[in-house]
């Protein structure tokens, strides 16, 4: 359950060394810089384009950031934050031939201590680079309508849910439960980025801390599901109780979803913990104890990240090609399987698979999200 | 006929190394750094705690199978006498893996034949059934013993554990330097129990992802960073004294020179967290990947700085970060001595590595020490997206045995 907003945000041209797939570094090996409290030095003035490493040293006592910065001192092309005293971090960004300016920002205050910086060319093709920032922009965007879209649905179907619970018609709260959580499971990075909001909505039974106050979906599932012996059923007002604030908790979630927009790094990101979602709790039946209904949770996980991806699509197709063409793919072999899953409007149940379904299952999860893991830095750096 | 250099022959000359090079620190040997050393196994407290930490661990708990507790008693002294000998080197039994009568299986099972110590040593521990089962009946007239804090762990939030992996009453902690050594130790032990306990579950490791000594370099876990930096280390006497060793206070008088043990089965999702940026994987953990560095600043030793903060006043280590949770300053000023393993059983019929740490940790009182920070940790933790808790055990460790006694004495005295 980590929130969506851990991802601390990243500037669209840089990324951390990790996540650098190329790993050509700058010609010459990477520019050392150390940053006093006083002095930002840096070894060399001068590089090729291409991929630049800058190893940024903090000799100072205070807290310091390092920013490569464009010919007009504003634009910045890479950017590396938070390094503490006598710690050590990478900056890897990808250059065009041009004039710019290094930075070190001592105490992150005022316009930091400058110097120019040349890159020569190196005849390393560039024009991938340009453009996509505009993609980017129209893709969190298109991605922001789509949260908005999900929630809106999820207030929608969780009211009919808890209105057919609290009037005990159990058959039709069944047959809603897993429909309803599917716009939740899309968007869950999202909606578990409130962290008072989502135990309240999503905890499940083995989550609970000694002592403590268990609502929202799986303890009403529980009650739909009931274990055969050794439960005891709600009450109609316990009913009542725990459907209101169902109810009241999502309509809550929707009004500070509307406030949200979004980086390029969190589609990434959110698309990848998607998938992990579907690896860690779905494909072993944890999440869905009692009904059994994870192959919906699995599906709309995969929508979630999907869209997240497609959304990207543009951006990606003039960074890293064969990503975007090897994503694309591995969608589509989970999808021809999850299809094999289906009944009706739903799927089958966890505990009807066989263990070499499960396993399958997981393996082809597992092949998407390798290559899926490595979205946001194709198209970020 | 060849020359035979039998485990014997080489203790000879090992254990007198050893024992030139043994601290007088009580009960262990932690500045032995010879691979091949004998440990002392007899002492006011039992080795295995604060000896450095050795590099592989085979960890095995019983069921007692046995309702006599003359029986029960009568396995202690026995294993008590085969961990001494196995400890210096030396096979099980009166003849050995090979020499004992031609037409009688061998009384040690000989795997271990010419292989040196390896700093083996053996811990034993009494698990909360061995003193009421669970519906209370007193099994060996022991409950009147029963060590104050000696209560099985509550749930904490986000477990799923395996009873099969879980519990038990009565522990055996081998460590050595050499895997098959450690494996040696608990199959002699099962070996001599037939009749009166039961192994209940076991646990290779097979690599040491705690230092218990200063003179020991951090290992690494298998999320790929070093772990337990601030863990007690056995220089550290006074930490020792009040973190590690009961208050006699408030035990009976036969858990003197004892402790608790602490087992927990963590399994990690490697193969999600491999997936993860360097950065979230810092942020999750609060420290540097490469040195171990608190992510305030600094290098592997310097103290964290939480009220150190970056960019838009937020603090550099998280207030999720594992880092900050489990640190002393966040847990009423409790520390707790780790001897924690990396493990792979295999794979998990998922088409993943069935991997994560074994967690030991040895404390005065599990109930301050332990429980309140495992159930922050479990609750907040940023890694327990990469985190299951799949096995579990708490056990009583009495504290040493003289040459003549043996592990336990006193609680059947």
């Amino acid at each position: 359950m980590k929130p969506f907003t851990s991802a601390v945000t990243v500037a669209l041209t840089i990324v951390g060394v990790s996540a650098c797939t190329d790993n050509t570094a700058s010609e010459g090996g990477p520019i050392a810089v150390v940053s006093t409290d006083t002095e930002c030095k840096v070894a060399r003035t001068e590089a090729k384009s291409g991929n630049l490493v800058f190893d940024v040293k903090n000799g100072g006592d205070k807290v310091t950031e390092f920013y490569l910065l464009g010919s007009d001192g504003l634009r910045i092309i890479g950017e590396i934050e938070n390094i503490g005293a006598d710690a050590t971090r990478k900056l890897v960004v990808k250059a065009a031939p041009g004039k710019y300016f290094t930075s070190c920002k001592p105490g992150m205050v005022g316009d930091g201590i400058r110097a120019s910086f040349t890159v020569t060319d190196s005849g390393t093709d560039m024009s991938a680079a340009s453009d996509v920032a505009e993609l980017l922009a129209t893709a969190t965007d298109q991605y922001r309508l789509y949260v908005r879209d999900q929630v809106a649905t999820l207030v929608e179907k969780t009211t009919q849910f808890t209105d057919l619970y609290k009037a005990n018609k159990d058959d039709e709260a069944r047959a809603l439960y897993a429909p309803a959580r599917v716009h939740w499971e899309r968007i869950e990075p999202v909606a578990e980025s409130f962290g008072d909001l989502d135990p309240r909505l999503d905890l499940r039974e083995a989550d609970l801390e000694a002592g403590q106050e268990w609502t929202g979906w799986h303890r009403i599932e529980k009650d739909l599901w009931p274990p055969s012996a050794g439960y005891t059923a709600m009450t109609a007002a316990e009913r009542a109780t725990i459907a209101d604030r169902l109810a009241a908790d999502t309509a809550d979630l929707s009004r500070r979803v509307e406030q949200l927009t979004f980086n390029p790094d969190q589609l990434g990101n959110g698309a990848k913990e998607l998938l992990d979602e579907v690896a860690t709790g779905k494909v072993t039946g944890e999440e869905e104890a009692w009904s059994h209904t994870d192959l919906w949770d699995v599906q709309a996980n995969v929508d979630g990240a999907r869209i997240a991806f497609e959304n990207l699509r543009p951006a990606l197709l003039k960074k890293d090609k064969t990503l975007a063409e090897t994503l694309t793919t591995k969608f589509a072999e989970l999808q021809t399987l999850l299809n094999q899953f289906k009944r009706g409007d739903g799927f089958v149940y966890y505990n009807e698979l066989t263990a070499e379904q499960v396993s399958e299952l997981s393996r082809t999860v597992d092949a998407l999200g390798e290559p899926l893991a490595t979205l946001t830095a194709a198209v970020v750096l | 006929m060849t020359t035979r250099y039998s485990r014997r022959g080489f203790l000879g000359v090992a254990g007198g190394v050893a024992a030139a090079t043994a601290l007088p620190l009580t009960g262990c040997a932690a500045a032995s750094s010879a691979n091949d050393a004998a440990v002392p196994f007899y002492g006011a407290h039992q080795a295995g705690i604060v000896t450095a930490s050795q590099d592989r661990l085979h960890i095995a708990a019983f069921d007692v199978t046995t309702e006599s507790v003359d029986e029960l008693r009568d396995l202690l002294q026995r294993w008590t006498a085969a961990a001494a000998r196995m400890t210096a080197g030396q096979d099980v039994g009166e003849f050995g893996a090979m020499d004992g009568p031609y037409l009688a299986p061998p009384e040690d099972t000989g795997e271990a034949f010419g292989l040196s110590p390896a700093r083996l040593t053996i811990t034993f521990g009494f698990g909360p059934s061995l003193f009421a089962t669970d519906d209370g009946a007193d099994r060996f007239g022991l409950a009147a013993k029963r060590p104050t804090h000696l209560h099985e762990l509550p749930h904490f939030p986000a477990d799923n554990l395996d009873p099969r992996r879980s519990g038990g009453d009565l522990c055996v902690q081998a460590c050595a330097d050499d895997p098959q050594v450690a494996v040696h130790a608990v199959r002699n032990l099962a070996r001599l129990a037939f009749g009166v306990a039961a192994v209940r579950w076991s646990q290779l490791g097979f690599g040491r992802t705690s230092s218990t000594s200063t003179a020991q370099r951090t290992a690494r876990n298998l999320f790929g960073f070093k772990d337990g930096t601030a863990n007690i280390k056995a220089e550290e006497r006074d930490a020792v004294d009040r973190f590690v060793w009961v208050n006699p206070a408030n035990e009976p008088a036969w858990m003197s020179g004892g402790t608790y043990m602490v087992a927990r089965r963590i399994n990690m999702h490697i193969e999600t967290w491999d997936r993860t940026s360097l950065k979230e994987q810092e942020i999750d953990i609060g420290r540097d990947k490469r040195e171990g560095a608190p992510l305030s600043g600094g290098k592997e030793f310097t103290e964290a700085d939480f009220s150190v903060t970056g960019r838009d006043d937020k603090p550099l280590i998280d207030r999720r970060a594992h880092v900050f949770l489990a640190h002393p300053a966040n847990n009423g000023g409790a520390r707790i001595l780790r001897r924690g393993y990396n493990f792979t059983d295999g794979s998990n019929g998922l088409g993943r590595l069935d991997a994560g740490l074994f967690f030991i940790a040895f404390v005065a009182d599990p109930l301050t020490q332990y429980i309140p920070m495992q159930t922050k940790l479990s609750r907040d933790d940023l890694l327990m997206e990469y985190l299951q808790h799949t096995g579990s055990a708490l056990f009583a460790v009495p504290g040493g045995a003289t040459d003549g006694g043996f592990i336990g004495l006193t609680l059947f005295d």
